[in-house]
């Protein structure tokens, strides 16, 4: 059962509305900030029933406070989710149709690609089969660094892949949108576009980095979960919280 | 969850979206189309929906000031009633006050018109500003940081200032209006145009100044939401030490 929503909790969501996504750490010492601010009691061990009880006023405003994992880091994030809004409409009020559409042609190549990953390259090249109005391709490197600026996506080495907050906020839309180019990861169950595969034909499971190097800590010989064939895939190192998260 | 219909979508958006900055100032025509309902028809009005067509039509009218919230644009009546609440316009004002008390009691945030006469609302902040500041570092803080020094020495000056003494002060920051600056971009722009729009600052025409020349006033949402005692403590640090001008004080 849900308890009334305080003054903590309202400044809480506030502060999760202005950010777009936090991480756990920060959850936890905002948390604690919102509780002394308004001279209530803090428990630390109540965050999630402290985040329930905004949730349960949220859910009639089809805006829910989702938790979910970055791919890179393993760490988890914070991030409000607006319930009511498709795909990408979301961001209809920041984007133009076009700039939209050429979004979703990015995430469908990230998604169908082995290694969750779009080459600037190919998203350039999906421009010539645009259906709305075309984008110039110095059009398209601008709307780019938009996106990975408004947190949309990141990018490496000319890479573009799906930024933490892209995946909690669109994994229904993603789910139902890709059901069989969907990888899922086998150890945490959620959506998977950053992982290592297993090389067995008859098995094939994927895990999340984080979640390989975690499952596998300290294994000499690391075997696949599923089948027991060996992992030949090289074993990443547990990512220790308040390290230089990248996300 | 079922599936909502897609009538708050883009269509509801598309219009607003990317808009060239107005300053607001354009009587909306529209809105003289729309006469505020009586209270019997209000009543009449709600005995033909269900609860749930109500609140769903609220959850709309509340995203949707969310979204403006969030670049701090003032929502004018008629883009509400033109873009979201369309046939339930009979009733209006429950709709609104139903809006109001969600906003008060789940987000901690007032709905306010500052403009009876053209009808346009913000949402301000219900919540007293905290004593120390917050642990998580907001990105729209720098801006307010600055925003609060043009407060104060405006507040200083008995609440109105000449334009020259705000761009002096700023230049001694380091922030130099006529260059572009590497987090601010155009100031200029950011404190004459962005933080009038969004009702902070009134940058006014003083008459008969050759060449034209400005004053600096607060603006309704700075009056609603700022407390002075805030402003008095800042300017204190400003003069004292390293100002906290990048700390979020939620």
């Amino acid at each position: 059962m849900a308890r009334q929503m305080g003054d903590s909790h309202r400044r809480f969501l506030q502060t999760m509305m202005i950010n777009g996504i936090t991480d756990e750490h920060a959850v936890k010492t905002l948390h604690q900030h919102c509780c002394e601010v308004s001279k209530t009691p803090h428990t630390p061990d109540k965050l999630d029933e402290f985040i329930d009880t905004i949730n349960s006023k949220l859910q009639p405003l089809f805006m829910q406070i989702r938790k979910g994992m970055s791919e890179v880091n393993g760490h988890q994030y914070y991030v409000l989710v607006n319930m009511a809004e498709t795909d990408v409409t979301r961001m209809s009020s920041d984007y133009a149709d076009n700039e939209l559409e050429l979004f979703r042609r990015t995430v469908d190549l990230i998604v169908c690609s082995e290694n969750g990953k779009a080459s600037s390259t190919d998203i350039l090249n999906s421009t010539d089969t645009m259906t709305t109005k075309k984008l110039k391709k110095s059009e398209t490197e601008h709307l780019l660094s938009r996106l990975v600026h408004d947190k949309w996506l990141c990018e490496k080495r000319g890479e573009y892949t799906l930024s933490t907050r892209c995946i909690i906020e669109m994994e229904p839309y993603i789910r139902s949108m890709y059901q069989e180019h969907l990888k899922v990861c086998h150890i945490c169950h959620s959506v998977a576009f950053q992982c290592q595969i297993c090389e067995n034909p008859t098995c094939g499971i994927k895990i999340h980095n984080p979640c390989v190097a975690r499952y596998f800590k300290g294994r000499t010989e690391p075997r696949c979960p599923a089948c027991d064939d060996f992992w030949p895939h090289e074993i990443p190192e547990v990512r220790r919280l308040h390290s230089q998260s990248k996300r | 969850m079922t599936q909502r219909k897609r009538s708050f979508g883009s269509q509801s958006f598309s219009q607003n979206r990317r808009q060239p900055s107005s300053s607001g100032t354009q009587e909306d025509n529209e809105d003289s189309t729309f006469t505020q309902p009586s209270t019997s028809q209000v009543q009449r009005g709600l005995e033909k929906l269900t609860p749930a067509q109500v609140d769903q039509k609220t959850s709309e009218v509340i995203q949707y000031f969310l979204v403006k919230d969030q670049k701090k644009v003032p929502v004018r009546r008629a883009d509400l009633v033109k873009h979201v609440v369309k046939d339930y316009r009979n009733i209006y004002p429950e709709i609104i006050k139903r809006a109001a008390r969600t906003f008060e009691q789940v987000f901690g945030l007032k709905l306010v018109e500052i403009d009876p006469k053209n009808h346009t609302y913000i949402l301000i902040n219900n919540l007293e500003a905290a004593d120390k500041p917050s642990p998580v570092e907001c990105p729209a803080n720098p801006k307010l940081g600055l925003l609060f020094v043009i407060l104060g020495v405006t507040f200083m000056k008995g609440g109105v200032v000449r334009e020259n003494v705000i761009w002096n002060t700023l230049k001694k920051l380091r922030v130099d209006s006529g260059e572009k600056h590497e987090e601010f971009g155009d100031v200029k722009r950011l404190v004459t145009e962005e933080f009038v729009r969004q009702r902070y600052l009134e940058y006014v025409r003083i008459p008969h100044t050759e060449p034209m020349e400005h004053e600096f006033r607060w603006g309704q949402r700075a009056d609603m939401e700022v407390s002075k005692a805030k402003i008095l403590e800042f300017m204190g640090q400003l003069h004292e030490q390293e100002p906290q001008i990048g700390r979020c004080w939620l």
